[in-house]
């Protein structure tokens, strides 16, 4: 094991402001930036304020911008980074807190207003769906609300203003899950039009860019979302047709329900 | 005294995990009052992390499948101490509380005729366990969390709830914690309460769990006075990483064994079918032929024995490493990459892919894992009326991991996922039927909230004590080396004369800094629940003195039917210290019993 030391320049302080504070460790193998601030918090600064819960990229709580770029610190290897001072710093587009942990309430107060999922009652043996008919939806299902896609956004990043009429990327996945979900019946395209504010993006690609769920935001959410939504006169019928189509006749073999185990274990087939 | 801000509800839900919003769901749609108080951010909880899947007999996969067979599972995967009315409840209801989740937005994997499709997992007959990839958890949280947001109730996040109050009759009626983000003090009165807190992993050095699982609901029911049963029984996964150092005790699903993944020691050798265990013999293939036939065909073929129930594994990998056969980083290899293929490995199980190719810079479609039990669940908990969720405290209800009960001496992969859904939807049933009844408004005496307070903040204002952090610290070496996978008197003896010192030292605590996000100070406050619930799972311990799912001991290295027989009932005493009483089962119902029999 290297007897390497680690530099850390990480950004204390509240609402009234801060700086960033040096801290140097010894270096240790396998380490994550994660692991080194909780190191920092055991020996060096006991206050020293973050957010986590798994340490392994699954919760989305530990979001900071790791030398400028926005990134989970607990998915961020400390070998991976150049040579030279770590610069970690708190989220630019959320107000701060303390430290490294921001008040990101404006991402749950665009949450609630999402018109609700409404399927059709069940029929008698279940819903139907198939796998590819939910492959897109479960992409952009795989969110952990991170909120670094939020952060990068420059619609909201540098401008405070726009905040009260945009939801941003993680919101427009969640309306293009929801649009193209095999069940739903509610027509969210005015909503997302007019309260969402999805007209601001320009597409300039940065949420996909820092979304540790590699999720193709601008691609396969934003874009398709655009057309059906911008795609200027609301036409119901269109609508409606586009949402039936995304739902596959089932062939007689599989309505009869021939489930071989590794046909049944195979998502694919 | 330092000013707090009160909250009165119906009903308030300590715990936003899966058990948590499944309960706050209920209550609400009961129509009352109902806000939920959690630790982290909102959908940030325990259950988010979650990987293989939620058991169900949904029977999409295995006909054959149904609750009673699942039952039969549940029981025999908890070596029959379980509580079987719960085991028979959960069986029955878990399919429903499923399809419901798909009503509520949730898009499980599918099979080809287009229902939700079940995979593998130990312990459980059939293919059963409802998945979305390896991210089950995340699915069920979040359909739950966004189920809970269109309804519109009250979040409270960022909150750790520090102690329970009662009024004078007893009856538990306020909950007095902090915000997190502020340091400011904030008071609930309510007239039922449900904890669903999840769990202790916290207390032991190598944990699949998160910072929040310090058994602050297992520590607040005892405090309050309810019963806890089963605290002994604590799961160690078989397969946590072991290397880099950073991310040792991060799970490894079961997933990977349910899909084809099979565990070697270092001389490449298959030795779980060294260690099939009576109990289990004759389901379990004895060649590794059976074992690969299997998972084309479960009618004519027995189960691999890497699929035997968790306790079974994690004792067999723990007996290879001590024998010199194991990994170079002290675990065994878990081997998937020989046997399915990269495109296969890649879509089934992604985020352990991601996992160990980002943080161990291992690519588990061309090289072994290396992995080792870590500890991940407790069966052991709140005493709970299978019903109705009811603790032995009035107006406190508990579900989820806090309660126990369903699971007995050992849990089955998938079936906690289930059990927040069956049991979490109760515990808001039971609760909302016990706030109607109640009469009267909760009240709370301010005293005590102060004194509540004060204890809080006394580590702020003291010079020259001990830091949180190496307490923490100490404790977590003293539970990992002397309460750990296996046990033995002097150990468990010397854990306790340990844990008296600890808790001395903890009446001893300095932080510095405020109360706004501070963590050291925010763990100052966790830590005399972690303290508790060691000493539970310590005394428990002592006093089971056989080996027993989770609980193994080296010196009663075997089953002893006498004991089977009791669960270990633990309580706070007025005088400050715990009772610990045996008390024996309720028979099974004749019908029950004969679905445990050999054969079935
Ligand atoms: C890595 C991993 C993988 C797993 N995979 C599976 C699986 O595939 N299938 C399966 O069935 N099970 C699995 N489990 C087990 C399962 O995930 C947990 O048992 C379950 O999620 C616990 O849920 P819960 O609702 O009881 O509590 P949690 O999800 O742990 O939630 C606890 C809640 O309580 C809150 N809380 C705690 N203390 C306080 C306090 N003092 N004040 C306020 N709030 C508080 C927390 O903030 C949190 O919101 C897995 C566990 C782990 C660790
Ligand atoms: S593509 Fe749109 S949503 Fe994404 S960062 Fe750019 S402007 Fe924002
Ligand atoms: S879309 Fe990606 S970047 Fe945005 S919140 Fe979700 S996981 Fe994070
Ligand atoms: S701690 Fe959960 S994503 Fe980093």
């Amino acid at each position: 094991m290297s007897e390497r030391e680690v530099n850390m320049r990480v950004w204390r302080g509240d609402a009234n402001g801060g700086n960033f504070e040096k801290y140097s460790l010894a270096s240790q193998e396998g380490e994550v930036v994660l692991d080194v601030i909780h190191r920092i918090q055991a020996t060096q600064a006991p206050d020293l304020a973050c957010r986590w819960n798994c340490k392994a990229g699954k919760c989305g709580s530990c979001s900071a911008e790791i030398n400028g770029k926005p990134s989970l610190m607990c998915m961020t290897r400390m070998d991976e980074l150049p040579e030279g001072d770590v610069v970690v710093a708190p989220m630019k587009t959320f107000p701060i807190l303390r430290d490294l942990v921001t008040d990101v309430s404006f991402n749950y107060e665009v949450a609630k207003r999402v018109p609700a999922f409404q399927p059709p009652p069940p029929p008698e043996d279940g819903y139907r769906m198939q796998q590819v008919d939910i492959q897109r939806g479960q992409e952009f299902r795989k969110c952990i609300e991170c909120f670094l896609c939020q952060d990068v956004c420059h619609v909201i990043r540098d401008h405070e203003e726009n905040k009260p009429a945009y939801a941003g990327p993680r919101f427009f996945i969640r309306y293009a899950e929801l649009e193209m979900h095999p069940l739903d019946t509610n027509d969210r395209r005015e909503f997302v039009r007019q309260k969402a504010g999805l007209g601001m993006c320009n597409i300039t690609k940065c949420c996909t860019e820092v979304c540790p769920e590699h999720i193709k935001i601008t691609d396969n959410a934003i874009i398709p979302l655009k057309e059906r939504v911008v795609d200027a006169a609301y036409d119901p019928i269109a609508w409606l047709g586009r949402k039936v189509r995304q739902k596959r006749k089932l062939t007689p073999e599989e309505a009869v329900g021939t489930v071989s185990h590794d046909v049944a274990t195979d998502p694919d087939s | 005294m330092p000013e707090y801000e009160s909250h009165e509800y119906d009903v308030i839900i300590i715990g936003a995990g899966g058990a948590g919003l499944r309960a706050a769901i209920e209550a609400h749609g009961k129509g009352l009052r109902t806000a939920l108080v959690c630790k982290s951010l909102l959908g940030k909880a325990h259950t988010v992390m979650a990987e293989g899947g939620a058991a169900a007999a949904l029977g999409n996969v295995w006909p054959e499948d149904n609750w009673k067979v699942h039952f039969r599972d549940t029981m025999r995967g908890g070596k029959t101490v379980n509580n079987w009315r719960m085991a028979q409840l959960h069986a029955q209801e878990a399919p429903d509380r499923i399809y419901e989740l798909e009503a509520w937005g949730a898009l499980f994997d599918r099979t080809a005729d287009g229902r939700i499709l079940q995979r593998d997992f130990g312990g459980h007959r059939y293919a059963r366990l409802a998945h979305v990839g390896d991210r089950t958890g995340l699915e069920l949280i979040r359909t739950l969390q966004q189920r809970a947001v269109s309804l519109g109730i009250d979040v409270f996040m960022e909150c750790k709830i520090l102690k329970l109050l009662k009024d004078s009759d007893g009856q538990v009626s306020a909950a007095v914690g902090y915000w997190r983000p502020t340091g400011e003090f904030i008071v609930f009165t309510a007239k039922a309460f449900v904890l669903a807190t999840g769990s202790i992993g916290r207390s032991w050095k190598y944990t699949s769990n998160s910072w929040e699982s310090t058994g602050d609901g297992h520590a607040m029911a005892l405090w309050a006075g309810a019963d806890l049963i089963d605290m002994e029984f604590v799961q160690f996964h078989p397969t946590g990483m072991v290397w880099p150092l950073s991310v040792r005790g991060l799970l490894v699903t079961e997933g990977v064994r349910g899909d084809g993944g099979v565990l070697r020691n270092s001389d490449g050798k298959r030795f779980m079918f060294d260690y099939i265990p009576e109990m289990f013999a004759a389901e379990t293939a004895d060649s590794e032929a059976e074992g690969d036939r299997w998972y084309e065909d479960h009618t004519n073929n027995r189960r691999p024995p890497e699929l035997l129930p968790r306790d079974e594994v994690a004792r067999s990998i723990n007996s290879e490493v001590k024998a010199g056969r194991g990994s170079p980083h002290g675990g065994v290899f878990l081997d998937i990459a020989s046997r399915r293929s990269p495109e296969y490995i890649r879509r089934r199980l992604p985020s352990m892919y991601h996992q160990f190719m980002e943080l161990a810079g291992v690519d588990i479609t061309t090289e072994p894992m290396e992995v080792g039990p870590t500890c991940h669940y407790v069966m052991g908990g709140i005493r709970v009326d299978a019903e109705s969720a009811a603790t032995t405290a009035p107006g406190l209800f508990a579900a989820g991991e806090v309660a126990a009960g369903l699971h007995g001496a050992n849990r089955l992969g998938g079936n906690s996922l289930s059990d927040l859904l069956v049991f979490g939807r109760r515990a808001g049933l039971g609760a909302s039927e016990y706030a109607e009844g109640r009469t009267g408004t909760p009240s709370v005496d301010n005293s005590e909230v102060d004194s509540v307070i004060e204890g809080a903040l006394a580590p702020l204002g003291r010079d020259g004590g001990e830091s949180p952090y190496d307490l923490q610290n100490d404790l977590q070496e003293t539970m990992q080396s002397l309460v750990g996978i296996i046990r033995t008197e002097s150990e468990l003896t010397a854990a306790d004369e340990a844990l008296g010192e600890l808790d001395e030292r903890a009446a001893n605590l300095s932080v510095s800094g405020a109360t706004p996000y501070n963590p050291g100070w925010n763990l100052a406050t966790d830590l005399p629940s972690m303290l508790a619930v060691s000493r539970l799972v310590t005394g428990g311990a002592i006093q089971r003195k056989e080996s027993r799912g989770g609980h193994t001991r080296d010196d009663f290295p075997g089953p002893d039917p006498e004991m089977g027989k009791v669960n270990f009932v633990q309580r706070y005493l007025d005088t400050g210290g715990i009772e610990i009483e045996p008390t024996t089962r309720p028979e099974m119902p004749e019908e029950l019993a004969e679905l445990l029999k050999e054969g079935n």
